[in-house]
This record gives structure tokens, C-alpha cells and sequence, in this order.
């Protein structure tokens, strides 16, 4: 990482300014003849406050997401080549209270093609306050309600949905006979919204769940010296009063306590949601269908592996390529008429294309279950069928989904 | 006694040293190795040691050199058909998978799929003659039979892109589906194919249009067989180019083509994962590996009938036939 004057540090030729301020100038073309069409897109990332992991290999990165913007920009850049197109992404990374500020400054610079990271809050403020000739990417919230009765026709998700997430999951458990739960929730307003995920999905395929525990967040530091003695003594007791269970399910959104439970409950049970096997877009252990080539040119980008925040912004940026590259257009309207339509289809390393609901903007796409050292499974499962797509058995389907944006 | 028996014994082997004409060999993925069958018999008659995960395999027009992409020993081993020793290796850049030889046999055209490179290597001197920037993760390689052009798809660009074979430089792209595999000329060189693995298409492009372009896309229909698993990948066309046979991956079926129409005929069940294909030299049969039931299938190309599997090695990946 090079150190250049006025407190920016550039990383190949993505330069960024820690707070407030313009995080990243991709623009590959330079090197390329003039094209004739110039595609202008923009990522905004909204910083949140947090606590560290409870993971080190989860420690926080600061170009998460934006390596992986990088990385499209520069397929998308070479696809382009070809075609008299350019890619041009701009990456912002702002506290919440500077969410509005610095997405009118990106549309002043003329962005109409935007990558949000963000919550449900900013994602709807921003999209209510867009202009009608622009298109939001949700690249990583998982809110029901963004795909129900809060959902934006300007705002289409590339991440899936907490209830796509759970699906996944559920299906592999009841291929497995493992349809016996207990449920370990946390107490954040994120933990219970996942809790109620996983109770939806059980109710779906017919899982049962014998029982349920929260389990309290009382603040504090997530990992203390040789913590885990404490834990060993504490988990058997807090779980030995749960009746007989295939498979304990985490719902700990804010990661504070499901990476405990592995190892530790009263019985041998495997873990699975939060810790143990989990339902991800992405993992650096996933080799299928070509993906070890994405592996290789996002970790010669960014010296580091690929996380899902990288797999779903590289992702939302290759929509928006795909589009332009069948289109000839750069028209946000024309890019989401392409996106939602019959004939838009995109390889995305997971076996078959992805594309996306036309009723609720939700990108169709397998899930991946993997323990964090191998991938065990990608989903859906053989067997569950649906008369659109076997990608349709995840996640709302049409008849359960509020939306009504999307009707034309 | 036991010396006299032993000779004998040896002489015999190098008596019956297999001739290398109409020996199919198969790159096991997993197996790290190459199984080597006798088309006259069907019979698996070896299996050598190949590198680490040998995939893309072929050999030259005179059969004297077998090249094998060693992908995670980024490079191109290069045997002697007869007696399976490594004779060099050649310079591929990393994790190389599919290649396409001059059809001299020089140079070797190398599929570079981490580079976003073609890398071309002159077989004799072992020399890169030249490495020409494609699109993102080329993959698929086909030359014209006038070895004019030389053809590489670009799997996350979506394109096949037309290389000067003497200039090295890109002259023309056409844009498939979605995660095109293999590209394949007829041999008259008046038609391409090109599979869209992703996409679930063939597509047919016109090269005696001006500038070559797609006339038809092949789609593919199986009662009972979910349409994400109809993934074309491996293609070979008779000679004649009366018949287009095309591997459907997970679908475990060869889609039987008629080269005149470019309807689908047939589909024939085959083994699991079906990947690449090559006909012996007389073109009677057509061998299929199947990565995930571990043999290939045998299919006699007059009846359109598969008929034997013969177990090969772990996760059989590419073949290649050597020539009479």
C-alpha cells in the first residue's frame, strides 16, 4: 500500500481516504483506446460501530467489499474492452449520519448506478431520496421486510435474504434427517429477526423445533485471555435442561456467542446457522464451477481471501456489467429492465445462472453450507422442486412476498 | 529356470509394447494420472503418473508427443505415447486447462486462465512466442483447419474471440451465453461451435459470413432432467460434419446433432458428469469421460449407441486418440 499526499493511501489503483471522503478511483480503461460509452457506477459503504469478531479470521478489513467492487471493475473493464465500454467505480465508506451527504455529492459527480452496503434504515433513506434515473444494488442486508412490504422498485438485492440464508440451510438438515432442533437465539433485534428466519424455514420444509434458549447479551469484550474455560464449564450447563435434538441452530446475527457452542453444548450434537455450518454466498474454501479463478484474482488483488461482502459486491458490479454488455446501454432504466427480465441470466461460480425475482428484486442464486474449512453442500437441495426455479424453494416466493413496487 | 522364465516373461512385454495408433488416453483429475485403453479391445492396457490434476490432453498430428495441462503444476508435461515417459515440459503460465495444437503440430496455443491470456509455445524449441491479452478466464481453444484463426472463449467475458494466427491480434469477439467451455470447427472451417456451460447453449456462428456471426443457438430439452443440469461442454464433429455430438455435464447425456440442421437428434445416457469426447481415428467411435462415475463411455458413432463404460481412473476429465 503506497502512502500518496493529502491522506490518501492507494492500493494498486484503488485509493482511499479513511473517513468521509472519496474511497476509490477504479479506471482500467485508461490504459485502453477511448471507448465510446462510459459506465459510471459507485459504492457506498456505510461504516457502523461495532465490536470486534469473536474470530480472528473474521478481523475487520478495511477494503472489505470494495476489493471485491475492485476485482468487477476490472472484468468488467476487460469485457468492455471489447465492446467500446468503460467502467469507471467510485467507492465512498461514511458513518450512517454522512450517508446522505456523501450520496449527493456521488450524484452531483453524475453516478446514477450505485452499490449500497448498508442497513435497512440508510438503504430505504437513500433509496426514497434517489432521483428517478437512478438504480440502488443491496449488496449485503438480509431484511425480510426490504423483500416484502418495504421493498423500493429502485432498489434491487444482490444479497440474499436472511429467509433465502435459512432455507438453505433447512433443506441440507431435512435431506440429512436432522429435523429435530433446538434453537439458540441471541437477544439483539438482529439475533430474534434471524430466530424468526429459522423458525419460518422449519415451518416450510417440516422441521421441528423441541426447543428454544436465548441467549443474553450482557456487553462486555467478546474474548478474554483463556475465556475458554469459563465457556467449557458454562455451555454443557446452560444447554443440559434441552430434550433430545438432532442439530442445535444458532441465530447469533451479531456474533457474540454462536462460535462457543461448537464442541461445547451438553450433547454431541452438531451446530449449524451462525456457527458449525453456515448458510454464505461465499467462502475462500469454495473450488466449484471455476471458483478457484475468482479465489485467484481476488487474492492477487487484495493479498487476502475473498469474503461474502467482496463475492456480493463483485457480484452486484458484474449485474450491472452483464446488463451493459447485452444492452449497449449504460440507462439505469434500461439495465433494470434487462436484470428483471426473462432473458437475463449470469454465471456467478455457483453452478447454474443467477437472475432475479421480477416480483421483489431478489437475486435468485445457490447458497453455499460450509463449516469454515471445506464447503459441504451448496443448496437448493436435489429434490426440492419449484415451478419456476429450484432457486425459487429459497427464500420468499412470489405468493408470500408483500411487494407491490414491482408491479409495472 | 527362474532367469529363463523371467526373460521370457520381459520379452514378451516388449513384444506386445502397445502400438501407440487408436490408444485412447484419459487425464484422471483426481487420479494424477493418464489411463491409456486399447480401442481394438477396450481394454484399459496402462495408467501412468501425469503431474498434479491433469486435465486438457492431446497429441500431435504424427502421434509422437502426448501434451497434458498439468494445472496445479502450471505447466504442459509432454509424454511419448509409446512408453508414457515424460519426455519435457513446455510453459503454460498458471493452472493451464485447455490448448489447441497447430495443425502441423507447432505451435501450441495455451488457454491462460488466471493471466486473461492466450500464451502461444513453439512445441520444438520450447520458447512463448507470444501471450495475447482475451477477455476474463479464457478457457475454450479451437484453430481453423487452415489454421488462419485460432479461437479462444472467455468464460466470465462471454466471448469467443478471433486470434490472427500470425499477428497474435484479437480481429474480431463474438458474444455467447453465459460460461463458454469449448469452441469447435467443422472441418471444412465453414462453421463454429461454441458451448455456453452456464447458459445451456451451443452456439452456431457462420464463418463464411462477413464478419462471423451466430446464425442459431442450440438449446437442450430431457423429460425428467432439471434444465440447470443440461450444461454443455465437450463437443466433437465428424469429419463430414453430419453429426455434432455435445457432452451435457451433470445431465450425463451426449446430445446427438444433425450437422445439416443443427436440430438436436438424440440424447444418449452415458456416465456421470460427462465431460470431454474424441473419436478414434476412423471415426466409428466416440470416447466420453465421465468425471463422476470414474469411466468412459463408448459410443458407436453409425448406430448412436453407447455401448460399453470401461472403469478408468479417478475423475477422468479429457481424452485424446492417437492418430494411424
Amino acid at each position: 500500500m503506497a502512502v500518496v499526499p493529502g491522506g490518501w493511501s492507494c492500493l494498486f489503483n484503488l485509493c482511499l481516504r479513511w473517513r468521509g471522503v472519496v474511497f476509490a478511483l477504479l479506471t482500467a480503461a485508461a490504459t485502453l483506446p477511448a471507448a465510446a460509452q462510459e459506465v459510471r457506477t459507485a459504492v457506498l459503504r456505510i461504516e457502523y460501530p461495532s465490536l470486534l469478531p469473536l474470530s480472528r479470521i473474521d478481523l475487520p478489513v478495511p477494503d472489505l467489499g470494495l476489493a471485491g467492487a475492485q476485482l468487477a471493475t476490472m472484468d468488467n473493464t476487460t469485457t468492455g474492452g471489447f465492446l467500446g465500454q468503460s467502467y469507471d467505480t467510485v467507492a465512498l465508506s461514511v458513518p450512517p449520519e454522512d450517508a446522505d451527504e456523501a450520496f449527493r455529492g456521488l450524484l452531483d459527480r453524475g453516478v446514477r448506478l450505485f452499490v449500497v452496503m448498508a442497513r435497512t434504515p440508510e438503504l430505504l433513506a437513500l433509496a426514497d431520496a434517489a432521483p428517478p434515473d437512478a438504480l440502488l444494488f443491496n449488496a449485503t442486508d438480509g431484511d425480510r421486510a426490504l423483500r416484502s412490504e418495504a421493498c423500493r422498485a429502485n432498489l434491487l438485492h444482490v444479497a440474499p435474504s436472511d429467509a433465502m440464508r435459512a432455507d438453505a440451510l433447512t433443506q441440507f438438515l431435512v435431506w440429512k434427517k436432522w429435523t429435530d432442533w433446538a434453537l439458540i437465539e441471541g437477544s439483539n433485534p438482529a439475533d430474534r429477526a434471524l430466530a424468526e428466519a429459522y423458525r419460518a424455514s422449519a415451518a416450510k420444509f417440516g422441521a421441528e423445533i423441541v426447543a428454544e434458549k436465548v441467549f443474553e447479551d450482557t456487553g462486555g469484550s467478546r474474548v478474554s485471555d483463556s475465556g475458554h474455560v469459563l465457556v467449557q464449564r458454562q455451555l454443557p450447563v446452560f444447554t443440559q435442561d434441552l430434550p433430545a435434538h438432532d442439530v442445535v441452530l444458532a441465530a447469533d446475527a451479531t456474533d457474540y456467542f454462536a462460535d462457543y457452542l461448537p464442541f461445547n453444548l451438553w450433547s454431541p450434537a452438531p451446530v449449524a446457522g451462525s456457527a458449525g455450518l453456515r448458510p454464505l454466498t461465499w467462502a475462500p474454501t469454495h473450488e466449484s464451477w471455476g471458483a478457484t479463478q475468482l479465489q485467484t484474482r481476488f487474492e492477487k488483488l487484495a493479498g487476502r481471501p475473498m469474503r461474502e461482502e467482496d463475492y456480493q459486491a463483485w457480484l452486484a458490479l458484474r449485474v450491472i456489467g452483464e446488463a451493459v454488455t447485452r444492452t449497449g446501454s449504460a440507462d439505469p432504466a434500461k439495465i433494470r429492465a434487462y436484470a428483471l427480465g426473462d432473458a437475463f441470466a449470469l454465471a456467478a461460480f455457483k453452478g447454474q445462472p443467477v437472475s432475479f425475482r421480477p416480483w421483489n428484486g431478489q437475486l435468485r442464486q445457490p447458497i453455499l453450507l460450509a463449516t469454515g474449512r471445506m464447503t459441504v453442500s451448496v443448496s437448493p437441495q436435489e429434490g426440492f422442486l419449484h415451478q419456476v426455479s429450484s432457486l425459487d424453494t429459497l427464500g420468499l416466493d412470489r405468493p408470500e412476498s408483500a411487494c407491490t413496487a414491482f408491479k409495472e | 529356470m527362474f532367469r529363463a522364465a523371467l526373460l521370457a516373461a520381459g520379452s514378451v512385454a516388449a513384444a506386445t509394447l502397445p502400438a501407440a495408433a487408436g490408444n485412447v488416453f484419459v487425464t484422471n483429475e483426481k487420479g494424477n494420472t493418464v489411463s491409456v485403453l486399447d480401442s481394438a479391445t477396450w481394454e484399459v492396457i496402462a495408467e501412468f503418473p501425469a503431474g498434479n490434476r491433469p486435465r486438457g490432453i492431446t497429441i500431435a498430428p504424427d502421434g509422437s508427443e502426448l501434451y497434458v495441462c498439468a494445472s496445479d503444476d502450471d505447466l504442459v508435461r509432454v509424454f511419448d505415447p509409446r512408453t508414457f515417459e515424460e519426455m519435457h515440459t513446455l510453459p503454460s503460465g498458471p493452472d493451464p486447462e485447455l490448448f489447441v495444437l497447430h495443425p502441423s503440430g507447432n505451435p501450441l496455443y495455451i488457454a491462460n486462465e488466471d493471466d486473461n491470456l492466450v500464451t502461444v509455445v513453439d512445441t520444438e524449441t520450447h520458447a512463448v512466442l507470444a501471450e495475447v491479452p482475451v477477455g476474463v478466464e479464457p478457457e475454450g481453444m479451437a484453430i481453423s483447419p487452415d489454421a488462419r484463426v485460432v479461437i479462444n472463449t472467455s468464460e466470465t467475458t462471454n466471448m469467443a474471440h478471433f486470434i490472427d494466427a500470425e499477428t497474435y491480434e484479437i480481429v474480431h469477439n463474438v458474444l455467447v451465453d453465459q460460461r463458454p467451455r469449448f469452441a469447435a470447427f467443422t472441418e471444412d472451417g465453414t462453421k463454429l461451435y461454441v458451448s455456453a456451460e452456464i447458459g445451456g447453449t451451443v452456439s452456431v456462428i457462420d464463418m463464411t459470413a462477413e464478419p462471423p456471426a451466430i446464425v442459431r443457438k442450440i438449446d437442450f430439452e430431457v423429460p425428467g432432467v432439471l434444465p440447470e443440469w443440461l450444461q454443455p461442454v465437450g463437443i466433437a464433429i465428424t469429419s463430414d460434419a453430419a453429426r455434432v455430438f455435445v457432452a451435457l455435464g451433470p445431465a450425463n447425456r451426449v446430445a446427438v446433432i444433425d450437422g445439416a440442421t443443427d436440430e438436436v437428434l438424440d440424447y444418449l445416457l452415458v456416465g456421470q458428469r460427462v465431460w470431454q469426447m474424441a473419436f478414434t481415428p476412423d471415426q466409428s467411435h466416440l470416447i466420453t469421460t465421465n468425471g463422476n462415475s470414474n469411466d468412459v463411455s463408448i459410443i458407436d458413432v453409425a448406430a448412436l449407441e453407447v455401448i460399453r463404460s470401461v472403469q478408468v481412473g479417478q475423475q477422468p476429465w479429457g481424452v485424446a486418440v492417437a492418430p494411424d
